[in-house]
């Protein structure tokens, strides 16, 4: 099988995997728009203030939602023995993990981006800025799946695994965090997302090609 | 000397409670760290002498 | 030569080397506190913006430098051990975690120190005190990922990754902190740019880094015999050793 039908192979695998279980991938949707809709509560109703939050809101929304998500990664695969027939497969271990970080980002981290304008409108953003919103997302959910692998990877089986994987995770989300809230900010304030969006996309080209290879790394050490 | 008195050395300009604070806190730091080290390893030579002498009680 | 050094590698040989090191790295760390805090707190001049205020940088700049010195040292040492597989190396960098984050912390502590006189709040979002806060997070779950796990062997090599995927993040972490303070023209933790840093303010600083550096040394030296202790429990050199026997 060529590189490109094992990679398709293994998302549509994770793809059917994730259908029969809707209920943990619509759960993570449902906490993203309970989050966003907490911060109007507890902060007041002053459109104003509202609209100059809402980048930050939404993208640190978005990082608790895939911080939600990641166990769903690796640990029903190692539950099942699964994990352990892909470490031992004549494929080579970083493509079946890239497919599942692909995988992972398509039902976790895609169903955001299509939500987030709808948000952003309970926000009163602009229609450009909005826009950016999108485009930031595109560009960082996947790169928060990227490197939310590795953490999964490195607490695979290991106790304590939800709030170890956010203390873990969490602050390298912050770059992301910054250039893609900070790009919808930049839009707004008349400066262009230009920059923060190209800084975004480079990181997520360095996590495209690293993160696999750490995640792999850090699977075999669990699998041991 | 830039002081003039034992008294303007504590005051620090006013800033007294910051400057000691913060020196403060860190010599605190660095007499509780070792301690805690001791501690450590007394528990662990307790621990090891107590394996040992198990071990030759049973031999 | 070689034999020297991979002598020294296992921890049967290092143990009784490091015991010997300890005083010696104590000394400096005394006299290197002894003068830097003399020309901190007695020779250094006031500063014309900042007063004596000003003085905190002597053990906040140490400190930070510090926290930042030792990530890299822990995280050069963890790659070792999970590139070599050497046990020893492992250990140090479990060793120097602690004190680390210590520093992370009390860069973090006078720093707040520093900002309220001069800014009027306890925190203030300025690059560096922000970029210090995650360093001191990613020392935290170092710690608790090695804590959590069972297994030491796993235990280092998966605290290695983090290490090293952290040592890597860290330049970027900076650079996009640095971007996003300045972008929202943020307060500042520093000497203000119309002080000039007299000789004697520079020589201070440097002394107590090199305070706070002896000092790093003389923990990590103790902490890595107490793993050594810990792990080496079941060898025979332990148990030969004159404190297990008395």
């Amino acid at each position: 099988m060529t590189t490109l039908g094992v990679f398709l192979a293994v998302v549509r695998r994770d793809l059917l995997v994730a259908l029969r279980r809707k209920s943990e991938v619509l759960t993570s949707l449902f906490f993203f728009v309970i989050v966003v809709s907490l911060f109007p509560l507890g902060i007041g109703p002053e459109m104003d203030l509202l609209r100059k939050i809402a980048p930050g809101v939404l993208w640190v929304a978005a990082l608790l939602a895939t911080m939600l998500s990641l166990n769903r990664l690796f640990a029903n695969d190692h539950a099942d023995g699964t994990l352990e027939q892909m470490a031992l497969a004549p494929v080579p271990l970083g493509l079946l993990v890239a497919g599942k970080i692909f995988a992972h980002w398509l039902v976790a981290g895609l169903p955001l981006v299509l939500i987030a304008p709808v948000l952003g409108v309970q926000f009163d953003l602009g229609s450009r800025p909005l826009g950016v919103l999108m485009l930031s997302l595109l560009l960082g959910t996947p790169l928060l799946s990227l490197i939310g692998a590795i953490g999964a990877a490195l607490t695979l089986g290991v106790r304590g695994g939800g709030v170890l994987v956010s203390l873990l995770t969490l602050p390298l989300f912050i770059p992301a965090l910054i250039f893609g809230a900070g790009a919808v900010e930049a839009d707004i304030s008349g400066m262009g997302a230009a920059g923060h969006l190209s800084l975004l996309g480079g990181l997520l080209a360095l996590a495209a090609f690293f993160a696999p290879w750490a995640t792999t790394g850090a699977l075999r050490i669990a699998l041991e | 000397m830039i002081w003039n008195s034992p008294g303007e050395f504590f005051a620090m300009g006013g800033y007294g409670l910051y400057v000691w604070g913060s020196f403060g806190v860190c010599l605190l730091a660095l007499i509780i760290e070792p301690l805690l080290l001791a501690k450590r390893r007394t528990e662990v030579l307790r621990s090891l002498r107590r394996e040992l002498s198990i071990k030759e009680e049973t031999r | 030569m070689s034999t020297i050094t991979w002598k020294y590698a296992s921890p049967q040989h290092f143990y009784p080397l490091a015991g010997k090191m300890i005083p010696w790295f104590l000394a400096l760390t005394l006299v290197f506190g002894a003068v830097g805090l003399w020309l901190g707190l007695f020779v250094a001049p006031t500063d014309a913006q900042q007063g004596q205020g000003y003085r905190i940088i002597f053990v906040h700049v140490a400190a930070s430098w510090m926290s930042m010195f030792l990530y890299v040292v822990m995280a050069f040492w963890a790659g070792v051990g999970l590139g070599f597989n050497t046990r020893l190396s492992s250990m140090m960098a479990s060793a120097i975690a602690p004190t680390g984050a210590m520093f992370a912390f009390l860069s973090l502590w006078t720093g707040a120190l520093w900002g309220k006189p001069m800014w009027g709040t306890w925190w203030v979002w300025d690059a560096r005190l922000t970029s210090e806060l995650i360093l001191f997070f990613l020392y935290l779950g170092f710690i608790a990922l090695q804590a959590a796990i069972d297994d030491t062997r796993r235990a280092d090599k998966a605290g290695a990754i983090i290490a090293l995927v952290g040592v890597v993040n860290v330049p970027i972490i900076y650079f996009s902190v640095m971007w996003w303070n300045t972008l929202h023209q943020g307060a500042s933790v520093s000497l203000t740019k119309g002080s000039s840093m007299a000789h004697t303010m520079l020589l201070g600083m440097l002394l107590m880094a090199l305070c706070f550096w002896m000092y790093s040394i003389v923990m990590t030296l103790l902490r890595v015999r107490a793993i050594m202790l810990e792990r080496e429990r079941h060898t025979e050199w332990v148990a030969r050793l004159q404190e297990v026997q008395s």
